[in-house]
């Protein structure tokens, strides 16, 4: 028996090594930042393949049963609570940053644009799936009504929602508010939508109210909610902790296309 | 008599190189060898990280979607729950089969001691601990790298024959009495030897075949199914295939079940074939056949 304990132990020994190498190994700046590359070529690769092309719609009938509400789902902050209570009528969302004529429109400005209805699929992170409608303006033809400069080379969506909590990863911290950020192919994406509605209703506050931000080809962490402001920047190595979004702050990739 | 230093001591007598010509041939070219290490790290490092992936969402569903609410299409979770006599316990939830694995799966131990719910233990993850973006970025590194070296792979064999001649299925092979008899000697472990040696049989070419024409594709295509940007390009059709994306990630899950089931066979076979010898075939190219049978005494 003693061949199976001393073998058992070289098991274990070499089991113990393989792990707390591994632990190294993913604890290394040098090696996350070089495995990180790999983001580099599914954005070029998706990009070059992509085009225009939609993101896959579906039938009323596919719609989830209940579309599980994630992140922030209901907020404390006073001014959003008093937005809430007189029914976002004294709301506005702003468009500005390198744009030749900054706009502030009202819910009912929202409403009043031409409004496209999607039924898609909402792919979080984590690896769960619902289906819901989204009705809401294009953001491609706000941008334009707004004289986006030539300047710009991304959106950024800045959110009413503290997510606070989580620890950024690098040490330093984040104020904590939710953003995000996208490039102008996907700002112009046909399927890109400032929503208003979901499933035929407006927002609700679990969902983002008074409106989210619909980027179909990309991960749930990309969908923002509560948007207050959109902003066209050249560079978002300014904001936060530099890196285009809240949860890109924490690590995750900033092309959520896959 | 001789002192011990005055014999000429061939340190290779007993070893297999020192074997008659024609026993000692080049089995594996430099590319096959390359590539079979490269996707060695690819298949360990895809499989640690998904399993970290996997711990973000421990559920599996068939559809078009699914999530926390849909109880009808989840088939398969990875949960804690606490028994009758309120002691936590880990269930692995297999359709209607309920499995207790406390300590492995659902609630098992975190590297400090503590019992953790989590699906798949830390000492199976990459990273070790939980973290859903690290483990991405490294699935994601390793997915490239999986398939550029199979691409090379693949075209390095059709170019040279290697796929066509060595590794698909011959059609005589699969003749019912060969394949019997196959089967029958295996279960028995006694292996070709000699010059039948040579060239695969056709049980290594099925499972070497279905590895890598028909599991490691349907893995990647069903790994590319769950990409919204991926999807978008070619509008649906990839999850489709699938009967919907969660559909596609069971999938997903289910090749990488199989693709362990197939390591697991792989590497007993490489130990009772003889695992010197099949190493070395793999590292310095050179194997070795060894003596003809002399009498075969499994065929009348």
């Amino acid at each position: 028996m003693t061949i199976f304990s001393r073998r058992g132990l070289i098991g274990v020994g070499a089991g113990g090594l393989l792990v707390s190498g591994c632990d190294r190994l993913s604890g290394s700046m040098g090696a996350n930042a070089f495995v990180a590359k790999a983001e580099r070529a599914t954005y070029g690769w998706q990009r070059l393949i992509g085009g225009q092309t939609l993101a896959q719609e579906f039938t009323a009938a596919d719609i989830s049963p209940i579309f599980k509400a994630n992140g922030s789902t209901d907020l404390k902050d006073d001014d959003y609570r008093r937005h809430v209570d007189e029914g976002f009528a004294n709301w506005r969302l702003k468009i500005d940053g390198l744009v030749a004529r900054p706009l502030s429109l009202s819910l009912a400005d929202l409403r009043r644009l031409a409004a496209r209805t999607q039924i898609t699929r909402h792919d979080c992170v984590e690896g769960w799936s619902a289906i819901g409608q989204w009705t809401g303006p294009q953001l491609g033809p706000i941008l334009k009504a707004a004289g986006l400069l030539p300047t710009a080379n991304y959106v950024v969506f800045h959110c009413a929602d503290n997510y606070g909590g989580e620890i950024s990863k690098g040490g330093a911290q984040s104020t904590g508010l939710y953003y995000e950020s996208v490039d102008l192919a996907d700002a112009f994406h046909p399927q890109t939508i400032v929503a208003t509605e979901m499933n035929g209703k407006p927002l609700t506050v679990a969902h983002g109210a008074p409106c989210r931000m619909r980027i179909e080809r990309q991960l749930g962490y990309k969908q923002a909610k509560y948007v207050m402001r959109i902003e066209a920047v050249d560079s978002f190595a300014h904001m936060e902790l530099g890196k285009g979004g809240y949860w890109e702050d924490r690590g995750y990739e900033w092309y959520a296309g896959i | 008599m001789a002192s011990l230093a005055d014999t000429p001591i061939d340190l290779g007598a007993d070893l297999p190189s020192a074997a008659p010509p024609g026993r000692v041939y080049t089995r594996h070219g430099v590319v096959t060898r390359l590539c079979h290490w490269i996707n060695v790290a690819c298949i360990g490092f895809l499989i640690a990280s998904g399993l970290n992936i996997f711990n973000a969402h421990p559920s599996l569903y068939w559809g078009n979607f699914g999530a926390d609410a849909d109880d009808n299409r989840r088939w398969f979770e990875i949960g804690a729950m606490d028994d009758a006599a309120g002691k936590a316990v880990g269930i692995t939830r297999i359709g209607d089969v309920h499995i207790t694995t406390t300590g492995v799966l659902g609630l098992n131990r975190a590297s400090n001691g503590q019992l953790q719910q989590q699906g798949f233990p830390d000492w199976l993850t990459f990273p070790s601990n939980r973290d859903l973006a690290t483990a991405r970025r490294w699935h994601f590194f390793f997915a490239w790298l999986f398939i550029l070296n199979g691409l090379t792979y693949l075209i390095y064999g059709l170019v040279t024959r290697h796929l066509q001649d060595e590794i698909w299925p011959k059609l005589k092979q699969l003749a019912p009495a060969n394949l019997w008899h196959d089967i029958v000697s295996h279960a028995k472990l006694q292996f070709p030897r000699g010059q039948a040696d040579k060239h695969y049989h056709i049980l290594q070419r099925l499972a070497y075949s279905g590895m890598i024409f028909v599991l490691l594709p349907l893995m990647i295509v069903t790994g590319l199914s769950m990409s919204p940007g991926f999807n978008a390009a070619l509008g649906g059709f990839l999850p489709s295939l699938f009967g919907g994306r969660a559909s596609a990630r069971s999938i997903h899950f289910i090749t990488m079940d199989l693709t362990i089931a197939f390591i697991v066979i792989h590497v007993a076979m490489v130990i009772l074939a003889g695992p010197y010898n099949q190493l070395r075939s793999m590292i310095t190219g050179r194997y070795d056949v060894g003596p003809e049978p002399t009498a075969r005494k499994d065929r009348p």
